[in-house]
């Protein structure tokens, strides 16, 4: 497949998610999409920079207290020493995954090449899991867009675990007490004006933090520049003075994922192999959630409707009953038929 | 006072102890669940973070208990005054398949100690539509215990009391109406929120219609079904002359809903999915068979005048029903990442134990409580 019918493909595949619902009717009803706050703060990934070290794995644990991760078929040499997470779970925020292909031998090709990923919240422009959430445990922040959890409120209903498109939010089965686990973008530190933890500690800045509109511009550079050229690769946070990791443009696959998809993300990802193939999930652009808000402000907004629908019933259901007050039965004079 | 009568009978029989046991067995893995969590005992996982245990023991047992809701859409909407008597044992199966609906919700919630922050203001979500079927449900399962309570109220001889709740009936009965018809379709909005993971089988935004009308299908099915079960192996005067004339009903409302569900498919262009050869299509066309089996036996006279037919069309609509929130909840549903699912014993046996329970207390009620009226037909030959 030539880098141009990939693309097609995939725009394909999207497309066809899209109409998942008809557009026409959805969009109808459909509450208006959200706008990416101003001052939305994010990451870029860059699969491409990416050389699976998982030191973002590791300090993402360590600044959120989670527990190392040990899979049932390796606890016979890995005795809790070493986190060797597979996926992310009740107890992992932030994994490396890997792609593989054939002899998996050249770095970021489909064909018999390998890629790494890293998966984790999106942070999205217009979340599911806060849409669905019924206490209000999962909450957008109103400025910088982080979408964080609080175990205070959460009732443990999963719904968000269903809803997120993205697969991202955990709960922690293995615990009588458990509650859900999802990348808060280490709010705790940003709060102290330091960086996620993943970003801080990535040695070739495939995981850099910044705003989303100045990220925006970053990706457009890199997509633009020529590969094979020399690129100075910001590290940490996008226009900190960090030395920048001195390297060449990879050969990108001509797209961002969480530009578009459902409503847009504050995470963004870059890579050299086609993002299905990464395991992340092609969604449309329309979220989730304005269509379901949308249907349900159609028939509950300041509960006109029910109300009316109340008033309705009650007057039907009187008059039906007037002339036989004193008993639930309308009919007990006449008996049965 | 109401025509109905307790139906005098030993409340100890085979069947109550079976039920009574497969009753304890549930309570047993609850148990076990509360100690070690939901992972131990469920096959529950990241993919499908709701089991059966939400899908059949709430979205499934609480459309059984639309009885008494989809018998007060036809006696006092469309004043079918006939069908009174089918009332109150409608209103007693709401009544248990709310209040263990209810229960059910407690025993799966991940965070079950912290559920009354759904009754706090300053934690209200009302995008949620989580929110709304929660309190609507909560609502709901006091409604349907007050229009039962007469029953009750009659039995203890509480008659002031009784004279009062039925002073204000009227009310209850509105609201009896309007609460199911708002959280049985909000089931369905609920998948619209999964609307990336969710098969376009199922997947449109008439979910909610089909959702709240496949419940009153459900609601119909069970009358005729606990009617035709409890005067055959009690030995009381038949209702099927007035059920026949209910499936007549229910047999036009089936068709609707398949010409609805169909229209839309074929208007959103997803029906080619239905011969894709694969578990989604298979289950689809069970389900759409199912429907239309029950719909064609309630069409024909030979059909509503068999005792047999029409009990085994009663019988496929609640499979249909039931399979119908199976499929859109579970089957439909292809998570992001590897993951399957399929109950657990201990999920199995808990859902069987629910199921038992509410038919157990039934029994018990309906012997020692005020509810059927062709109890006290018969009342004098066995009295």
């Amino acid at each position: 497949m030539s880098e141009v019918d990939r693309r097609d493909f995939l725009t394909g595949a999207a497309l066809a998610g899209a109409t998942a619902v008809a557009p026409s009717e959805a969009s109808a009803i459909a509450r208006p999409p959200r706008e990416r706050l101003p001052q939305a703060v994010g990451m870029l990934y860059d699969s491409a920079l990416c050389i699976g070290c998982k030191a973002c794995v590791s300090a993402c644990k360590a600044a959120n207290d989670m527990p190392p991760e040990v899979p049932a078929n390796l606890t016979g040499w890995n005795e809790n020493t070493w986190d060797t997470a597979e996926d992310l779970s009740g107890r992992t925020l932030n994994v490396i995954k890997v792609y593989r292909n054939g002899a998996a031998q050249q770095k970021d090709h489909e064909i018999d090449g390998f890629a790494f990923v890293k998966r984790h919240c999106l942070h999205c422009v217009d979340p599911s899991c806060v849409s669905v959430c019924p206490v209000a445990a999962m909450r957008k922040d109103p400025v910088t867009g982080v979408v964080s959890y609080d175990p205070d409120a959460c009732i443990g209903c999963r719904y968000c675990v269903y809803a997120c498109p993205f697969g991202v939010p955990q709960y922690d089965f293995n615990n009588p007490f458990g509650k859900i686990a999802k990348c808060q973008f280490c709010n705790h530190l940003q709060k102290q004006g330091k960086i996620p933890a993943c970003c801080d500690v990535c040695p070739t800045g495939a995981s850099l933090f910044g705003k989303v509109a100045d990220l925006s511009q970053e990706i457009e550079r890199r997509l633009t520049a020529a590969p094979g050229s020399a690129y100075a690769f910001p590290r940490g946070r996008l226009g900190d003075d960090r030395p920048p990791n001195q390297a060449t443009v990879p050969t990108y696959v001509k797209a961002v994922y969480g530009e578009h998809e459902v409503g847009g993300t504050q995470v963004r990802y870059l890579a050299g192999i086609p993002f299905a193939k990464l395991g992340l999930p092609t969604l449309p652009s329309q979220s989730p959630a304005s269509l379901s808000e949308g249907v349900q402000h159609a028939v509950y907004q300041w509960l006109i409707a029910p109300l009316v629908a109340f008033a309705g019933l009650v007057w039907l259901v009187h008059r039906r009953t007037a002339r036989n007050h004193h008993d639930d039965a309308p009919n007990t004079e006449r008996g049965r038929p | 006072m109401s025509n109905a009568a307790p139906l005098r009978r030993n409340l100890v029989t085979p069947l109550t102890v079976v039920l009574a046991a497969l009753t304890l067995i549930a309570f047993y893995f609850v148990a076990l669940r509360f100690i070690y969590g939901l992972g131990a005992v469920t096959n529950l996982n990241q993919g499908y973070p709701w089991g059966i245990w939400v899908v059949i023991d709430i979205f499934i047992g609480t459309a059984l208990g639309c009885g008494g809701f989809a018998m007060a859409i036809l006696v006092y909407v469309f004043n079918g005054t006939v069908y009174h008597p089918l009332m109150r044992p409608a209103l007693l199966g709401g009544v248990f398949g709310y209040t263990l609906g209810g229960l059910a919700l407690i025993v799966d919630l991940g965070r079950y100690w912290q559920v009354y922050n759904f009754l706090l203001p300053w934690h209200w979500q009302p995008n949620s539509i989580m929110f709304e079927v929660g309190l609507c449900m909560l609502a709901y399962t006091a409604v349907v215990w007050i229009e039962f309570a007469p029953a009750i109220l009659e039995r203890l001889g509480w008659i002031r009391l009784k004279r009062l709740i039925e002073r204000w009936m009227f009310v209850f009965i509105a609201l009896g109406i309007l609460l199911p018809l708002m959280h049985q379709s909000s089931f369905g909005t609920v998948l619209l929120a999964m609307s990336t993971k969710l098969s376009p089988l199922w997947l449109t935004v008439w979910l909610p219609l089909l959702f709240v009308v496949s419940a009153i299908l459900m609601g119909y099915s069970v009358v005729m079904l606990e009617a035709a079960v409890v005067t055959q192996s009690f030995d009381l005067p038949s209702e099927h002359q007035l059920l026949s004339r209910l499936s007549r009903v229910v047999g036009w409302l089936t068709v609707a809903w398949l010409v609805v569900r169909w229209a839309d498919l074929i208007g959103r262009g997803a029906a080619d999915l239905a011969f894709a050869g694969d578990l989604k299509a298979t289950m689809f066309w069970i389900e759409n068979v199912l429907f239309a089996g029950g719909a064609l036996v309630f069409l024909t006279p030979s059909g509503r005048a068999s005792r047999r037919a029409s009990f085994l069309a009663a019988a496929a609509l609640l499979a249909a029903g039931a399979l119908y929130r199976i499929d859109a909840f579970l089957v439909g549903v292809t998570p992001v990442g590897n993951w399957g699912y399929f109950p657990s014993v201990a999920e199995i046996m808990v859902t069987v134990g629910i199921i038992s329970f509410e038919i157990l207390l039934y029994l018990v009620v309906i012997k020692t409580f005020p509810v059927l009226e062709s109890a006290s037909r018969s009342g004098t030959a066995h009295a």
